[in-house]
């Protein structure tokens, strides 16, 4: 019989990945340590750790970047797509999970497209027919622009747990005179809460990290909190490095807290895979 | 027959134990198979059968006890070091090659010349009269098609040992026969030494030379097929043996080879099996040896009957409201109060409250 | 779920069948329209606004009958600063997903034996959470030349003097591994676990040891789900924006497509010119990608079951 590989290679081998993992890991928490510890810092140049340690740094980007008005805009910005995406999401994917139409395929792909292609190439063409209707730099056109990847993100997120709910419930609802309306209200939206649930709270999360999008499409009263780091960052040689990674801690912290709520409902990957696997 | 397998006395287990976490899935199996046996591991979902098979084939390490192959030591050696072929219970065939390359898939690891392995390739397909099926991929096939592609690649490889983990459980009862005998055949021809995991017991009576029945990871007996139809060593062997009627009852009486016990209020004739004295026992009649007759000592009120074409299976409750099961050579109604017996050397007593 | 097929009460064949109900028999009724609205929404703010990209696109600033229809595009190709951006572009997108799809095999292979994956994949999801910008700004902070990652190479006599990370391709480069790693990783892991392990079990129990299993059974399974790995990692990094402003040099070695395409617009005011580079940004993503897919039919494409016929 053949023999066995050689044991102390395959240890190695082991090994080697682990300590590629945990490199990238170190340097990501360190990463984000640098951040923080510069947000608090008097001054730091050249020493591996500041000689002083301060909070003023969060009260002047608070009030430097105006970041009440901006967190403001951004949250209102994230539920109103929540609830939007939502709103068209869910009876959409309901009729895909439990309808076969001639063009159900050609549909699939549209709704694929949206989170296949990246958000720069379509949002060029997006903010341009955003500007020449009138919606360009205005919230209403980044909530607009911001539906247009999350709508399909709920539908495919919801068609599985659509597909989980026996058929024959509804079937039963129907029988007992439930029309569509009343069969959502009653039967399905409760039965689906836990995914709407995830989908939302991806949604929020996704918003608010995105960038692209936004960034094309927003105004200086539309901006939402990572448009507006990037442009305290662009600008840095202006401001204080440390008041602008003040900010970006604040942003952190915002995105992180949605982060860990999400993650009692849904499962890592889901924040990540855009497209649903159907190979 | 060129595939000729490799040569062995004697597989042992060794008070093998397997756990997983605090359940116990294995306890103390002890198990002695002779080079040409069938063997087949019998019991309901849950009793260990299959992951004494996986322990054995080395995909799970054992907890405690050994494995011994005649004289070597096998369990702490990986899977790939063991050379036992293995038919798992969804066929496993790698979807990405022909049946061909799937069967010489074990040949290839041992590094042998591309002509042996052709060669050795044709005799296991024809073997399993899957000749013209060599270049199909295995979505392409069947269900008895896949099946007949895994024992193939199980047994090209010339293992002394093959070992089967409920291989005929996915598919349709017409097929299932058909395979049965199929997979007999191929042991007869090629002598080899088969351990077979099933939970039907039909299974396991046609095919084995011996059977382990196991429950909750402990063997409950070893024997024969006849043995264990006949004559079950306890209870809940008896149960999953097919002998539907477990009755509870009181012993009393003893001689020579027969007892008397009293179920409700019928006395029968039994033959014990356990040790039992007087006090509590229970009853075990397979329903083909519980008939009517007009002397017999238990009454009952039938329920049910069905046809079976040769005689009438039903189902009658007694006074006592136990359901019984029996069989009838003429047509009875529901309703219709009967009075069922059977012969001594068919009911088998037990003591009671030991399974 | 099938469509439900409403049998029609027959009686004479001339009797026309009501609308509504060979609407049915197709899976056309009111359920259906539900989809409607969402259909409606994407197709009005992705697919027309690219069809009138597409058209704009053709219309240059200059009018054109003036300069022609392909104006734009021909000053792309002409103008080196505009079309080196698709290599340049590449230059940083394809080495990256290469590098991530080839390291996220052998690091899914291991995790999938893990028990708690999911402190390991919350980990690896942060940077995706952050966001890009979050990322660059870190960056910044740590590649800098007085950043601790410098620090630590100095101490440990690795370098002498701090290496360049920042404002140059390598940050940009580290900034899209970083960013993307945990993505592609996720995807080959789902693909990975996606294998029916019996097969392994049966490939072991036939001499096959850990290599052995992985070259002739697990690749061969996991080639089509990398590709697609590939595709959509690759059409991400490709479209790189914030990080090669951020930490690059966004005026020569890490002038992407992207950049280019907002300078036309947001810059030059330049709308027509700025769909064109969109236009082309999205051809070349379609182009790499319809290269990999079509080698990805050389490869077997079915189930990675262990079939049951």
């Amino acid at each position: 019989m053949k023999g066995n590989e050689n044991p102390v290679l395959s240890r190695l081998w082991a090994y080697a990945i682990w300590a590629v993992v945990l490199f990238f890991v170190i340097n990501l928490f360190a990463m984000i340590a640098t951040v923080v510890v510069n947000s608090l810092s008097t001054r730091w140049l050249g020493t591996w750790l500041p000689p002083g340690f301060t909070t003023r740094w969060y009260f002047s980007a608070w009030k430097e970047f105006q970041l009440d008005d901006v967190l403001v805009v951004t949250f209102q910005i994230a539920a109103a797509v929540a609830f939007l995406s939502a709103l068209l999401g869910v009876p959409a994917a309901y009729a895909l999970a439990r309808r076969d139409f001639p063009g159900k395929k050609l549909v699939m792909l549209l709704f694929l497209l949206p989170l296949l292609v990246p958000p720069f190439t379509y949002g060029i063409p997006l903010a341009t027919v955003l500007y020449k209707s009138g919606l360009g730099g205005t919230m209403w056109g980044v909530i607009v622009a911001n539906l247009v990847p999350t709508v399909p993100f709920v539908v495919l997120v919801l068609i599985p747990f659509i597909e989980q709910i026996d058929p024959r419930v509804e079937a039963a609802a129907r029988v007992f005179g439930a029309g569509t309306v009343r069969l959502f209200i009653y039967v399905l939206v409760p039965l689906l809460t836990p995914g709407i649930l995830a989908a939302v709270l991806l949604v929020l999360m996704r918003t608010m990290a995105a960038f692209e999008l936004t960034f094309l499409t927003s105004g200086p009263g539309s901006q939402t909190l990572v448009v507006s780091l990037y442009y305290a960052v662009s600008a840095a040689g202006v401001r204080a490095g440390q008041s602008v990674d003040a900010m970006a801690v604040i942003y952190m912290l915002t995105t992180l807290i949605w982060l860990l709520i999400a993650l009692r409902f849904v499962n890592p990957t889901q924040i990540v895979a855009r497209a649903k696997q159907t190979h | 027959m060129a595939i000729r397998l490799r040569a062995f006395e004697r597989l042992r287990l060794d008070n093998v134990s397997r756990n997983f976490g605090t359940l116990n899935a294995l306890k103390n199996v002890t198990l002695d198979v002779r080079r040409g046996e069938f063997i087949a591991l019998l019991g309901p979902s849950g009793c260990g059968k299959s992951t004494a098979l996986n322990c054995l084939a080395g995909l799970l390490p054992l907890t405690a006890g050994s494995i011994w192959l005649d004289d070597k030591r096998l369990d702490q050696l990986k899977p790939e070091a063991r050379g036992f072929g293995m038919v798992f219970q969804n066929y496993a065939l790698f979807p990405h090659m022909t049946a061909r390359r799937n069967v010489a898939f074990g040949l290839m690891m041992q590094r042998r010349p591309k002509a042996e392995i052709e060669q050795m390739v044709n005799e296991a397909l024809a073997l399993v009269r899957l000749t013209a099926l060599g270049d199909k991929l295995p979505g392409q096939m069947s269900g008895g098609q896949q099946q007949r592609v895994a024992i193939a690649r199980a047994i090209v490889v010339q293992p002394p040992l093959v070992l089967m983990d409920e291989p005929l459980s996915n598919l349709d009862a017409k097929l299932r026969l058909e395979m049965r005998a199929e997979i007999r055949r191929i042991h007869n021809l090629l002598g080899s030494t088969t351990i077979y995991v099933t939970h039907d017991q039909d299974e396991a009576l046609s095919l084995a030379d011996r059977i382990v029945v196991l429950r909750d990871g402990m063997v409950r007996q070893v024997g024969t097929p006849e043995e264990l139809y006949a004559r079950p060593a306890h209870a809940d062997v008896a149960e999953f043996m097919g002998y539907r009627n477990l009755l509870p009852s009181r012993a009393s009486g003893n001689g020579d080879g027969r007892m008397t016990v009293t179920f409700g209020n019928a006395n029968l004739i039994g033959t014990p099996i356990e040790a039992v004295g007087s006090g509590d026992a229970t009853i075990a009649i397979r329903p083909d040896d519980l008939t009517p007759s007009a002397d017999a000592p238990i009454s009952a009120v039938v329920e049910t009957a069905e046809y079976r074409g040769r005689d009438f299976y039903g189902t009658a409750r007694t006074s006592d409201n136990v359901e019984l099961f029996f069989r009838s050579d003429r047509k009875v109604a529901s309703g219709e109060t009967v009075r069922l017996g059977a012969d001594p050397t068919r009911v088998l007593v037990y003591a009671r409250g030991v399974t | 779920m099938t469509s439900q097929s409403i049998p029609v009460a027959g009686s004479g064949r001339h009797e026309r069948v009501p609308l509504r109900l060979r609407l049915a028999q197709r899976g056309i009724d009111g359920v259906t329209l539900l989809v409607l609205p969402a259909a409606l929404f994407i197709l009005l703010l992705f697919v027309y606004p690219f069809l009138y990209g597409m058209n704009l696109s053709v219309h240059p600033k200059g009018g054109a009958e003036t300069v022609g229809r392909f104006a734009n595009y021909a000053r792309f190709f002409s103008d080196s600063f505009l079309y080196d951006t698709i290599l340049t572009t590449l230059w940083l997108a394809l080495p990256v997903t290469i590098i991530n799809v080839v390291m996220s095999i052998p690091v899914a292979m291991r995790v999938r034996l893990m028990r708690r994956q999911r402190l390991l994949t919350t980990i690896l999801v942060l940077p995706v959470t952050l966001g890009a910008v979050l990322v660059a700004e870190g960056l910044l902070n740590y590649l800098g030349p007085q950043g601790w990652l410098n620090r630590t190479l100095i101490t440990f006599g690795l370098v002498s003097s701090p290496i360049r990370l920042v404002h140059n391709y390598w940050g940009v480069f580290i900034a899209l591994i970083i960013h993307s790693f945990p993505f592609t990783f996720l995807l080959t892991l789902s693909y990975v676990t996606g294998i029916d392990p019996s097969l392994e079990q049966a490939a072991s129990t036939l001499g096959a040891g850990p290599r052995a299993r992985f070259r002739h059974i697990i690749l061969p399974l996991l080639l089509p789900g990398l590709a697609i790995t590939f595709c959509l990692s690759f059409v991400q990094d490709f479209a790189v924006f914030p990080s090669a402003v951020l930490l690059g040099a966004p005026a020569g070695p890490t002038r992407v497509i992207s950049i280019a395409a907002y300078q036309a617009a947001f810059e030059e005011y330049d709308y027509s010119m700025a769909s064109a580079i969109a236009m082309i940004m999205g051809f070349v993503q379609l182009l790499i990608v319809v290269a990999v897919l079509t080698s990805r039919g050389l490869f077997y494409r079915g189930p990675a079951g262990g079939g049951k016929g």
